[in-house]
Formats: C-alpha cells, sequence, structure tokens
C-alpha cells in the first residue's frame, strides 16, 4: 500500500504555499528535463576527452574547435527540431545549406563592395524561399515530408551541381571581412557561435512562450486534435519548413565564411546530421515533444565527439558506428522513458480514483 | 413544469429540417433540434439515426445541404469548427482528442493563451484560471501534467473545462459515458447539471436510458436521418421512446431462452499476470452464459485474452475439456474450440477495407481454401450461412465492412468466429455502441447459441446486459474476482458492491 501513498503524495494541489519550493521546483524540473542527461554526456566527452589530451579544452585552438565545429549545424538543427516538433521532417537542408553557400559566393563574385549584412539577409530570405516551397508542397499536398523533402534534396542539389559544374568558388573570390567573420572571434568566442547562440535564445523563447511556437508542439502532438481546436494547421506547418530554410540559409552563408571553397557539393550529409542531432537531443520523432535547445546540444555532441574519438584512440573506422549507437541509443532511451512516464502517469490516476 | 417550445423566446440552438447526403448516401434528410437555455437535452436514436451527422453540423465539422440552422434565434453558417466554437458552442466527443505531451493547462487553453503585452504566454495566470476552473467543477486534476495517460473521464472535464473558459452557451455531449465508471458518471452529472443551473444549454446523447431518464428533462427521438417527436422527460416511458427509435415494438428488452446446462467446457486455474490479475479461477459449462462484470480497467479483456493464448500469464493454467490450452498460442486455442469476439471490432475484429465475405470467412481460410486458393464462390456461400442467420444488413457480401452501421459490424465479426463452430465463446463488451434493435436481436441470438450448447463467457459493462443474459455472473475488482453471483442472486446492487467495494458507489 506503500505505492498509493506515495503516488497522491506529490499531486501539486490549490493553494499549496509557494516560495523555497519554487527553487526546490525549478532545481528539480532541470534534473528531470530530457536535455540534462544530454548534456552531461556531452560534459563527460569533453571532460575524459581533455584528460586524455589536455589540448582538447585548454588551448587557443582546442576552445575555439570546441565552439566554432558546431555552430552551423547547430543553426541547422534548431531548424530541422522545429520542423520535426510538428511531426515533419526536412530532409532538404542539407542542398538548402548547399545552394545557399553558393549563392554567397557569387553575389561576392558578382558584386564585389556588396555590404556583408545584405549577403546574409539574401541567404536568409533564398533559404526561407526554398523551405516555402517545401512547406505548401507538405502542406497541400498532403504527401508526407519525408517524400517531399527528400525530393527536393535531389531537385535543390540538382540545381546546384548545373549551376556550378565543376567551378568553385574560391576564398580568394570573396572579401576579406567576410572570411574573418568565419574563423573570428569576440571576447575568445568565434562569432559564428554568437549567432548560433543568439538563434537559439530567441527560438527556444519562441518555442516556450508564444503561442505560435506552442501551437508547433500541439499539432505535432496530434494533428487532429488541432484541427478540432481549430488551429491554423497549415499556415502553422509552412511556418516550420520557412524558418527551417532560411535558418539553412543563412548556414550556408557561415559555411562560405568559414570555408571559403563552396563546390557543388558542399553541406552532403547536413541533412542527416541534423535530424540525428534533433533525435540525440530529445526530439520526439513522432513529433509533439523536444526542445531547440536539446538539438543545439545534440548537435554539439554529434561534432565534438567525432572530434574527440581519434584523441582517445578510437580507430576512424569506427567513428561512424559510434555515431549511430548513440542516435539509436537516444531513441531507445527515449522510448523507455516515455513508457516509464505514461505507466507512471497511469497509476497516479489510478490511486487518484481509489 | 411543461416544456413547450415558446416561440417568443429565441432557442439556444435551433435546426429546422436539415439534410445532408454524401455522396448517395442520405445521412439526414430531415432533422430538428431546439434547445432551450437551462436545460439538458437528450437526443437519442438507433445508431445511423443520423445524430453524430447533426452534431458535426453544428460543431462546423460538416455544412448542411439544406435546411434552418439558428442560434439565439439568428441564422447562422459555419465553414469551420474555429467558427462554431467562436459562436459559443463546445462540443465533447465520446473520446476527447487532446494533445498527450503537452500539459493539462495547454490542452485548456491552446490557441487561445493569456499573453502579456510583449505576446509572452502568462504560465502563472493560465495555472491559476485553469485551477479556477477545476475548483468550480469540484474536480482535482493536476494541472500541469502531460494529458498522456489521462483516464477519458478526466479528459472529457479538461474539454469541459475548455468549454467553460470558452464560455460556450451550448455544449453538446456525444455519449460521454461509454467509457466511465459509476462514480465517474455521477461525477461528470454533477457538472452537467451545475452548468444548466448556470444557464447554459446542454445536448447530451447516449444509448443509456437510465442515464437519460435521470439527467434529461427533454428528449428528442430520431430515426433513419429524421426528426421523430421531442418531449418533456417527464410525459414519456422507456417503452415508448424505445419504439419510436426502433419504429417497432422491442418486447423484450433481454430475451433469455433457458439452456440445459451441461459439462465443465472451460476451467481457468489460478491465472496471475503480475499487476494485471491475480489467481483468477472459474469455469464455465456447455449451454452457460457467464458475464464477466466489473469497472473499466479492472482487468476483465486481460484475463480473457490471457486465456485465449493473446496476453502472457505468469501463473495458472487454463483448461479446455480436460486439454490444456498452451500459453502464447491463439492459432492452438481456437484449434481446441476457442473463440474470442474482441472489444474493439474497428481495429481488432474487422478488416474495416475488405469485403464482408472475406471478413466472415477470415477464421475458415485454411478449411475454405484448396492448394492454398479459395474459390470467391465457396467464400461467399461460406459467409452466407452465418452472415443470414445474423441477419447482416448489407447490401452484397462484397460491400466494404467499413461502410456498415457498428451493429452490422458487430454481426460480421461474430460470423467469422461463429464459422469455426467454437465450443467456447468468449465475447467481450458485445453491444458496445450498437443502438437498441441490434442490441436485442446480439442478445437473443447468445442466449439461441447457448441454448444449442455453446458456452459463452461474455464480459458487459453494462450492468442490465450482465443481469439479463447471463446464467452466473462473476465480478472482477483490480485484477482479482471478488464474487460470483447466480442468476437469481445477482442484482444490480450486489454486482456494483462487489465491483467497487463499496456501498455508496452502487447503482
Amino acid at each position: 500500500m506503500t505505492t498509493s501513498t506515495r503516488a497522491t503524495a506529490p499531486a501539486p494541489l490549490p493553494g499549496r504555499p509557494r516560495g523555497t519550493n519554487a527553487v526546490t521546483e525549478t532545481l528539480g524540473r532541470f534534473v528531470r528535463a530530457r536535455e540534462t542527461g544530454i548534456l552531461l554526456a556531452l560534459l563527460i566527452v569533453i571532460l575524459v576527452t581533455t584528460i586524455k589530451n589536455p589540448t582538447f579544452l585548454f588551448s587557443g585552438d582546442g576552445w575555439r574547435d570546441l565552439l566554432l565545429t558546431p555552430s552551423i549545424l547547430v543553426l541547422v538543427a534548431i531548424g530541422q527540431a522545429v520542423v520535426i516538433i510538428t511531426r515533419s521532417v526536412d530532409l532538404s537542408v542539407g542542398s538548402v545549406l548547399g545552394l545557399s553557400a553558393f549563392l554567397t559566393g557569387k553575389v561576392f563574385v558578382s558584386f564585389p563592395g556588396m555590404p556583408i549584412i545584405a549577403v546574409f539577409l539574401i541567404g536568409l530570405i533564398f533559404g526561407g524561399v526554398l523551405g516555402l516551397v517545401n512547406g505548401v508542397l507538405v502542406a497541400f499536398a498532403r504527401v508526407p515530408a519525408l517524400v517531399i523533402t527528400l525530393g527536393t534534396l535531389y531537385a535543390y542539389r540538382g540545381i546546384n551541381v548545373v549551376w556550378a559544374g565543376s567551378g568553385r568558388i574560391n576564398a580568394s573570390d570573396l572579401p576579406k571581412e567576410f572570411l574573418a567573420l568565419g574563423t573570428g572571434q569576440f571576447l575568445s568566442i568565434p562569432f559564428l557561435a554568437i549567432i548560433a547562440l543568439v538563434v537559439l535564445i530567441a527560438a527556444g523563447w519562441f518555442m516556450k512562450n508564444i503561442r505560435g511556437g506552442r501551437e508547433l508542439y500541439a499539432i505535432g502532438s496530434d494533428p487532429s486534435a488541432a484541427n478540432l481546436y481549430g488551429l491554423k494547421v497549415t499556415r502553422r506547418i509552412i511556418f516550420a519548413f520557412v524558418f527551417s530554410g532560411a535558418l539553412a540559409g543563412l548556414a550556408g552563408v557561415l559555411y562560405a565564411a568559414r570555408y571559403g571553397t563552396v563546390d557543388s557539393q558542399a553541406g552532403t550529409g547536413f541533412e542527416l546530421d541534423a535530424v540525428g542531432a534533433a533525435v540525440i537531443g530529445g526530439v520526439a520523432i513522432v513529433g509533439g515533444s523536444g526542445t531547440v535547445w536539446g538539438a543545439a546540444i545534440g548537435a554539439i555532441l554529434l561534432l565534438t565527439i567525432n572530434r574527440a574519438l581519434p584523441i582517445l584512440g578510437v580507430p576512424d573506422f569506427w567513428q561512424q558506428a559510434v555515431v549511430g549507437i548513440l542516435i539509436i541509443g537516444a531513441i531507445v532511451l527515449d522510448r523507455v522513458l516515455a513508457l516509464r512516464q505514461s505507466r507512471r502517469l497511469i497509476k497516479e490516476r489510478d490511486a487518484s480514483h481509489v | 413544469m411543461a416544456i413547450t417550445p415558446d416561440s417568443s423566446v429565441p432557442a439556444a440552438l435551433e435546426l429546422r429540417g436539415v439534410s445532408k447526403a454524401f455522396g448517395a448516401v442520405v445521412a439526414l434528410t430531415s432533422a430538428n433540434l431546439r434547445v432551450d437555455l437551462n436545460s439538458i437535452h437528450a437526443l437519442v436514436g438507433e445508431n445511423g439515426a443520423g445524430k453524430s451527422t447533426l452534431v458535426k453540423i453544428v460543431a462546423g465539422l460538416y455544412h448542411r445541404d439544406a435546411g434552418d440552422f439558428l442560434l439565439r434565434g439568428e441564422s447562422v453558417d459555419f465553414s469551420s469548427t474555429a467558427e462554431s466554437k467562436a459562436a459559443g458552442i463546445a462540443v465533447i466527443y465520446q473520446e476527447p482528442t487532446l494533445f498527450p505531451d503537452l500539459s493539462v493547462t495547454e490542452n485548456i487553453f491552446m490557441g487561445r493563451q493569456p499573453t502579456n503585452r510583449f505576446g509572452r504566454i502568462d504560465r502563472k495566470a493560465m495555472k491559476v484560471e485553469a485551477l479556477r476552473l477545476f475548483e468550480r467543477l469540484a474536480v482535482r486534476i493536476d494541472p500541469d501534467r502531460p494529458a498522456e495517460g489521462l483516464s477519458i473521464a478526466d479528459q472529457q472535464i479538461i474539454e469541459i473545462a475548455k468549454a467553460i473558459s470558452l464560455d460556450a452557451r451550448v455544449l453538446i455531449m456525444d455519449e460521454p459515458t461509454a467509457a466511465l465508471s459509476g462514480v465517474e458518471v455521477d461525477r461528470l452529472f454533477a457538472v452537467a447539471r451545475s452548468l444548466r443551473d448556470e444557464g447554459r444549454a446542454l445536448v447530451f446523447i447516449s444509448h443509456r436510458f437510465d442515464e437519460v431518464f435521470s439527467l434529461c428533462d427533454t428528449i428528442t427521438v430520431m430515426r433513419d436521418g429524421q426528426y421523430i417527436s421531442t418531449d418533456p422527460i417527464s410525459e414519456v416511458t422507456v417503452d415508448e421512446i424505445v419504439r419510436r427509435m426502433v419504429g417497432r415494438d422491442v418486447t423484450e428488452l433481454f430475451p433469455k431462452q433457458e439452456a440445459a446446462i451441461g459439462d465443465v467446457v472451460l476451467s481457468v486455474e489460478g491465472l496471475t499476470q503480475p499487476g494485471v490479475f491475480t489467481d483468477i479461477s472459474f469455469t464455465v459449462r456447455s449451454g452457460e452464459i457467464v458475464g464477466l462484470a466489473g469497472l473499466v480497467g479492472a482487468g476483465r479483456s486481460e484475463v480473457v485474452r490471457a486465456v485465449f493464448g493473446v496476453d502472457p500469464y505468469a501463473a495458472g493454467r487454463v483448461i479446455m475439456s480436460g486439454t490444456a490450452v498452451p500459453k502464447n498460442s491463439p492459432s492452438q486455442a481456437m484449434r481446441l474450440g476457442l473463440a474470442l469476439v474482441p472489444e474493439d471490432r474497428r481495429k481488432q475484429g474487422l478488416v474495416l477495407e475488405s469485403s464482408v465475405a472475406r471478413n466472415a470467412t477470415m477464421a475458415i481460410r485454411r478449411s475454405l481454401s484448396k492448394l492454398g486458393l479459395i474459390d470467391s464462390h465457396v467464400e461467399n456461400k461460406a459467409a452466407a450461412i452465418w452472415s443470414s442467420r445474423l441477419e447482416v444488413k448489407t447490401n452484397a457480401l462484397d460491400a466494404e465492412v467499413g461502410t456498415l452501421s457498428g451493429g452490422n459490424q458487430q454481426k460480421v465479426v461474430l460470423a467469422k468466429w461463429l464459422a469455426t463452430n467454437p465450443r467456447l465463446l468468449i465475447i467481450d463488451e458485445p453491444t458496445r455502441g450498437i443502438d437498441v434493435g441490434t442490441k436485442a436481436e446480439v442478445h437473443r441470438l447468445l442466449s439461441q447459441l447457448a441454448g444449442e450448447g455453446m458456452a459463452i463467457l461474455m464480459i458487459s459493462s453494462e450492468l442490465p446486459e450482465v443481469l439479463g443474459v447471463a446464467d452466473r455472473v462473476l465480478v472482477m475488482r483490480e485484477g482479482r474476482l471478488t464474487a460470483e453471483i447466480s442468476r437469481t442472486e445477482a442484482t444490480a446492487e450486489s454486482v456494483m458492491f462487489a465491483a467497487t467495494h463499496s456501498q455508496e458507489h452502487a447503482a
């Protein structure tokens, strides 16, 4: 009978005294959050690798790489997370990134005096338009996003190949200030990481505190209920794809700044890393739960592990397998947690009915 | 207390001569409904009478083909659920659709959360408001928990809380009590009455007449997509209403024929699955109908699924006429003469896209096939035997099962299992969601099968059904058998007492 007394006790009741509770409550929520586990995993990877080789963290380059390497993927993963939360998926982000990166180079080649901020805007809008194509197809054709965006993945990449041919953009085509942005830093934090963080905070705030953001969760949680509630489902889904496309477009501009060289294959495979990052970060692939924060931490973990494994002496050969295990592990963990949660909730319900 | 329609005061909701067709299928020919404020209005009719279509028109999901639709005297025309909602109409469905991942509070306020000047959702205000709503409804639900795992009763309460916070003047409840226990029904009714007293109009759709008569003040009957009658509830009787619903006399709701009770067919000994059911022992004899009663969630379906070999069990034995039934093997169980008609016929009992004939012969395909092939002629012939005996109402045996009404679907599932010539028929909620006329047919059929020597184990949440049909009643509570009551001693009180263990809940 201990179970029933335990189960009824934590049910918060109206008029519970506030104060010290608020602190423990926040702390408790933090400990229980799905993101905490992934953050912990990231810290452990950094810690273990640093013990093995202190320069991994404690050197100018080590610190910079830790923050700089994942920045571009973080942006794409944020967009991907927003789309997955609505129970869709955007497989075209790698191709959008590649096209946007190539476009950035072409703009500088054609208009060498172009202000950098204008190039950023062009990348955002261009990506947003490609995302709009995805969103409109998904929302109106009523074909699963998996198929639509698989199609646009190839279509956008095809356009890129036709456009670029065997040509490429070289660092010498790009203005110095633009390239400096890609590797430079402010207060020893890379600019790219700052951009990613600003976008992350804004997107996280939007998803948590704005009606539009909450409705994205609602749509992913139960699309038919969203219709019955009278939510603007079509408009929101299109928004999610435009958002994801715009971030991929922005990521393309940053890609050009960071690497300097862009050919027709830039960004290939990014879509899978982005989906992997979101899933590892606790965004449920069936929609409705997870946060952009989780996806961002997932992206950092994914790329940090890639850099850590050689240092830890794991052969190249195994690195992809480790990433695979990580993704499967994350999904299995989510499933187990979800089952435990639903069992706990049912138990609480039964206890409250006795 | 005469509730004569007073045309000087506009009704909260009024539909006149509404019709609706889907292609060639006419769902409504001329439906009328006039619901006043301060009233709980019952809408009854057999399945297929057009109640659900009418509700969907009011909810803005369908658009009527013809007729008038007035709200407080003014003609309205909805093209979306959002418009209907904005006009003050709330519909509470039998199985509410909530967002499982989101909190109870968010479920109430989704799409119209209170925000501050900058558009930021004011979570604190939202929670306070949710608690205020629950207090007003006198229920205790944690506003922060996710909707996932909530009982259907609590989900309905959340829908009602949503409706109140929207200040809906018209609430439509479509068979809200179908999946509720006695206590939950009492709570829902208390809430419904208080909403009525606040001056709202409620429409209550139900197949349970005891509930209709205890809750509602006015009753409208529909049949075959048409309006039949509206009366103050005090001026009609159950028999009259049933007659209007079916358009014929249902002489007896539960026709029971006496059958000779023979040898033990099924014997279950000490069946246990930790956390689900414990130490279940009982027997079923040939010619006997054993009712398995209890509240929803007591573990009844789990026990019969274990007996049939669908679900696992940790300890105990199942013996069929002296032969042990192996665990986890429905095909062995079928070979030994067991048949299970599941609770959820749409998901577990039928392939909705397939034909009546194919569904009806699903369990005997092996014996019908020659060299692994089935002649559709043979299939149709086999299907025709039971389909005609059960009076399945369908245009043709090759019609898709999904197009049949609920009662006829249930008959097809029965036909499928009866074709295997079982010695023991296990039937889970045989008449859930089935109209009165077909219910009586199902009961007559069960009784007839028992008369022919079949042993029948019937799970039912409807007390009158258990009491009317069963020779012996077993009662389960929280995974245990708590009582075995003979037909002569079984009363609503004794069964409810064993199901709840507390007298105050006895219905």
